[in-house]
């Protein structure tokens, strides 16, 4: 299974964790992941570039797919909003005077969009391709007794049409079924598919600490050990504003949030360290100790 | 005849009346025969008028005209009258609650009123300039076209009820308001588009919006809220209306990818805030520290994309363009 790896902007900024975890876990599982394949492709936009011109944006995904077509590689993703931006911009690129506009800007720098292999999260990636069989065959290390709360991101979860769910109906519980696959248990909550607040952040803190608080404190009333995300965005924002919200809401969280890759390797037998699971605002050393890992 | 049903149902149903239980909420279980045909509205009338005449709802067109029977079907926002059972059952279970972010009255019966109150807020009617014409005042066809998708809105409040902002801002107008409120700034005949743009841009319009897509997902009607809220950003950036974080953000991170292909997020929130906003800079000091210790600290000269001229012909050519 080869891809061209499309890391986003904050696997290379924020969360350098989430590269290097994706890196070590894509050699065991067998994912060939090609670097240098989108080397010239921009951002996705994240929604907010869609804020001001739709056809910008499309252009721009339509442009990083098309530089992965023409090297006959499908995308792989590792952030929930880089999927979901692209997820839409693939849906509305169905339409063919659509796609046949941007073609023809696409067309002045030699290239194409065809959208024949369609972009894909990591998480959908194992769940879909590699399947529950082959993945527990690899698992080295049991995380029993773990008790993890999912928390999607909205763009893994909306617009469900332009997802998908309709035909790939195991995208809607991917990440509860990952999370048995390595002998976790889910602790299920409703803030599990909501926002996490981060694209308010610097708008409107206090709405966004709110999220942040809401859902952490939730998870952590109901026994988890840790959240774990597929979106490093969700990440960034309820792991290190996570303080700050349990100070508004005078209370202790200390909720470790890891990334899908991080999980996914520890399950896998990888090292902590090689996964660089210490890097987080939230300590993951008791987390670590339940699984009877020195941190 | 007695007819049977065809399979039983198990309903939960979250049911709060403020003369029982000391007003606090309680769920409840039916179990109720069904044939394959029922919509969920169906079942819970089957409840009210056969198995406990207590149950308060609201309903009225049974036909998803009316929108007076929103309420959450395992967890999400639905016109019960054109959901069918079979479709959200599982295992043969679901659960039922009034509709998120508004009062309850009784058991699925919520009160509107802030609802209601949020739509008044935004004028929700024209606001015609210019001299008073002889006959009604006209608008060209093409430019109402785009609009007939906004007032499909049947005013059924699924939106609100599951927007992630309103659970924890009350003063925000919600996606219902917002989009009724681009009706009339996108509608030619209205002439006070500025200053509805100006009363949007303060807390709890436009810039408090998530783009969580919630509004887009639960609305029964296409009405696609969220996208009509971006539309008024867009609008309001345009009419220079942009002193704001919201605004700056948008700008920011957008010249970002123009210049660099990607996104230097050092630079984008020093941008958002200003470099001068010393009391802005100095509350996310403790963030930026955390973050440094932990190793996370983004760095100040980020990666950019390899072929950055393509990236930037692609926005000479569209910048411009809607």
């Amino acid at each position: 299974m080869k891809f061209a790896f499309f890391p986003g902007c904050v696997s290379r900024g924020a969360c350098p964790e989430l590269y290097t975890s994706t890196i070590k876990i894509s050699e065991i599982l067998g994912i060939e992941l090609d670097e240098k394949a989108l080397e010239s492709a921009s951002c996705t936009g994240a929604g907010v570039l869609q804020e001001k011109n739709q056809l910008l944006g499309d252009t721009l995904n339509a442009r990083n797919i098309a530089l992965a077509e023409k090297q006959n590689l499908p995308i792989l993703t590792i952030c929930s909003t880089c999927q979901g931006v692209m997820s839409q911009a693939e849906y509305r690129l169905e339409d063919e005077e659509y796609r046949a506009q941007i073609n023809e800007t696409l067309a002045e720098e030699g290239l194409k969009y065809t959208g024949k292999t369609p972009t894909r999260h990591i998480l959908w990636i194992i769940v879909e391709e590699i399947g529950e069989k082959k993945f527990k065959a690899l698992v080295k290390r049991q995380l029993e007794g773990l008790r993890l709360a999912p928390f999607y991101g909205c763009y893994l979860v909306r617009p469900s049409k332009a997802l998908k769910f309709y035909e790939k109906t195991e995208r809607e519980t991917c990440l509860e079924d990952l999370t048995e696959w390595v002998g976790a248990t889910v602790v299920d909550f409703p803030g599990k598919t909501a926002c996490c607040g981060f694209p308010i952040v610097t708008i409107n803190e206090k709405a966004s600490l709110k999220m942040v608080g809401n859902h952490t404190s939730t998870a952590k009333d109901l026994g988890a050990a840790a959240m774990v995300t597929p979106c490093p965005l969700c990440h960034l924002n309820l792991d290190q504003y996570q303080d700050r919200a349990a100070w508004m809401m005078k209370r202790e969280i200390d909720l470790p949030i890891i990334h899908v890759p991080q999980l996914v390797g520890l399950a896998l037998g990888l090292d902590p360290e090689e996964l660089k699971i210490n890097k987080h605002v939230i300590s993951t050393k008791k987390l670590l100790s339940e699984i009877s890992l020195q941190p | 005849m007695v007819q049977t049903a065809k399979k039983t149902i198990q309903i939960e149903i979250k049911r709060q009346d403020p003369e029982i239980n000391n007003g606090e909420s309680y769920n409840q279980v039916y179990y109720v025969g069904v044939e394959d045909w029922f919509t969920v509205l169906d079942a819970l009338i089957k409840i009210r008028e056969e198995i406990d005449g207590t149950l308060s709802l609201r309903c009225a067109c049974r036909a998803s005209i009316c929108g007076s029977c929103a309420m959450r079907v395992n967890g999400q926002a639905k016109l019960v009258c054109k959901t069918k059972l079979s479709v959200v059952e599982k295992n043969n279970k679901v659960l039922i609650e009034p509709v998120g972010n508004m009062p309850v009255i009784s058991d699925l019966a919520s009160d509107f009123k802030p609802f209601w109150d949020k739509f008044n807020a935004v004028d929700p009617y024209i606001k015609p300039e210019g001299e008073v014409p002889d006959g009604e005042y006209l608008a060209p066809n093409d430019d109402m076209v785009h609009l007939v998708g906004v007032m499909n809105c049947i005013m059924c409040g699924a939106c609100v009820s599951d927007c992630t902002v309103l659970e924890v801002k009350d003063n925000f107008l919600g996606p219902a308001a917002l989009a009724k409120s681009y009706r009339f700034i996108a509608d030619p005949r209205d002439g006070s588009q500025f200053e509805r743009l100006q009363d949007l841009e303060k807390d709890g319009g436009i810039w408090d919006c998530t783009r969580c897509m919630q509004c887009i997902e639960v609305c029964p009607k296409g009405v696609n809220p969220m996208e009509r809220i971006m539309s008024i950003r867009s609008k309001s950036m345009e009419n220079k209306i942009d002193n704001n974080y919201g605004a700056r953000h948008a700008k920011s991170f957008t010249d970002l990818i123009k210049s660099n292909g990607i996104v230097n997020e050092v630079l984008l929130l020093l941008k958002t805030k200003g470099l001068f906003n010393i009391i802005e800079l100095i509350k996310i000091l403790p963030i930026a520290i955390g973050a440094q210790l932990a190793g996370k600290r983004p760095p100040f000269f980020s990666h950019s994309s390899k072929n950055k001229d393509e990236i930037k012909k692609i926005f000479k050519k569209l910048e411009d363009k809607e």
